[in-house]
């Protein structure tokens, strides 16, 4: 994920790809923002699909299916699994 | 209390009855002996576990059902469940979405394809109005035009009339979760009460459809009343019991609860299925979290019969084969299709 430089906003909590999450599992105050400060969220996203548009953050209708899921940005289009 | 020989006994006093009890008689544990079951020390939950895999197998078979779900109508429901991301009332990041019905009809296809036998079709609402109920009929006809699978709803609470509308489409098993127990249930939802969910629940009974009654564990609830939950479910005599582990989802009031203790989750599942010796009882929400990946496993092992194949309606399962795979290196058979008339 650190390494997905073209991702503006995280897919889990809607913050900066380069900030620190809001929420539960935010990484301790005062620290700069580092490259894993959205771990928790990278593992989260490895159990539920993206709710935030990456590109725009906004929030995405998501459909979720036995065997996939699509994610849709008014804006930036679909995403699926 | 019973003089058994030795090398029957597991040195648990509770076990022992149970496997009089339970095993050979068939009768479920009292609330006060699910206490005991669900306070055993950790050395002995691999015992109980092994007894409750024994009941499960001796009244129940070695089949497990696969099921799949889906949302027809995600998001935006005017409950106050304290643990649902879909309440409108939370500041959630689940947005309001409408599937429809072709994808709907994709959807059973590729969860029949899985050899799964029943497909339930959920809502996020209070109750169904009459443009849900009409197309809850349109999608019911369009997938047994095309997919040989068991129609199941989970919709909410019903009117008599709907109850009965149901009935005549053919669904067969309704969905209707006390989620935790009567005592703990206005601390979790303060919408509805516990005696309007019990209402619709024996309503579907009573209509002649299987009734799907499920259990949310680690919402804060005591174990005590835990064991109070697994003996108000077994009083209602549901034909399934889908017990799900609490999920912390972001923007609910129920976010920081922080994550079930697994062994207190396999406590759970044989506590539970000492209960009701009978009952279809499922693998549903949140086992991967609390119980991680070994979780299925040590479930199935020791209870379990039934499965939620891939993923739920707002999260994400273990992949379908994981647990397809499973079942074939365990032995264990996937229930066969028997649709009812
Ligand atoms: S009624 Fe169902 S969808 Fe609505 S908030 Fe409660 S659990 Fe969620
Ligand atoms: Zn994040
Ligand atoms: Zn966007």
């Amino acid at each position: 994920m650190s390494t997905a430089v073209t991702e503006t906003y995280c897919g889990h909590c809607g913050e900066a790809s380069s900030g620190e999450p809001s929420g539960v599992g935010a990484a301790p105050d005062g620290g700069t923002p580092t490259s894993d400060a959205h771990q928790s969220c990278a593992q989260r996203l490895a159990m539920e699909p993206p709710r935030y548009c990456a590109d725009c953050r906004r929030r995405m209708k998501v459909q979720v299916t036995p065997l996939g899921w699509t994610a849709e940005c008014s804006r930036h289009g679909k995403r699926e699994s | 209390m019973t003089t058994q020989a030795p090398q029957e006994t597991t040195g648990y006093a509770i076990l022992d009855t149970a496997r009089e009890q339970v095993l050979e008689n068939g009768i479920g544990l009292s609330e006060a002996q699910l206490l005991e079951v669900l306070e055993l020390p950790d050395e002995a939950i691999p015992a109980a576990l092994e007894l409750a895999h024994e009941v499960r197998v001796k009244h129940c078979g070695e089949d497990v059902e696969v099921e799949g779900i889906i949302s027809i109508k995600t998001g935006g429901c005017p409950e106050d469940c304290h643990f649902c991301s879909q309440s409108g009332l939370f500041d959630s990041p689940v947005r309001g979405v409408w599937l429809d019905i072709p994808e709907l009809v994709k959807a059973a296809k590729e969860t029949a394809a899985t050899g799964a036998t029943e497909f339930c079709i959920v809502a996020a609402v209070r109750g169904p109005d009459i443009k849900l109920m009409n197309q809850i009929k349109f999608a019911i006809d369009r997938i047994n035009e095309e997919v040989d699978i068991n129609i199941a709803c989970s919709l909410g609470m019903l009117t008599q009339r709907q109850v009965d509308q149901l009935a005549e489409w053919g669904v067969h098993r309704y969905n209707h979760n006390l989620e935790t127990a009567r005592s703990y249930f206005p601390e979790v939802v303060t919408t509805h009460s516990y005696e309007e969910r019990l209402d619709t629940c024996n309503m579907v009974k009573a209509a002649g459809m299987e009734l799907c009654c499920g259990a949310l564990i680690g919402m804060g609830e005591t174990v005590a009343q835990r064991a109070e939950l697994a003996s108000q479910l077994a009083a209602l005599e549901p034909h399934e019991v889908p017990l799900n582990f609490l999920n912390p989802r972001p923007g609910t009031p129920l976010e920081n609860q922080g994550i079930m203790d697994g062994k207190d989750a396999l406590r759970a599942i044989a506590a539970f299925r000492l209960a009701m010796p009978r009952t279809v009882l499922r693998y549903a929400g949140g086992r991967e979290l609390t119980l991680g990946d070994l979780g299925t496993r040590e479930g199935l092992l020791g209870g379990i019969n039934a499965v939620i194949v891939g993923n739920y309606l707002t999260t994400l399962g273990r992949p379908a084969n994981a647990d397809l795979d499973l079942l074939v290196e365990l032995n264990m058979p996937i229930k066969e299709l028997q649709k009812s008339l």
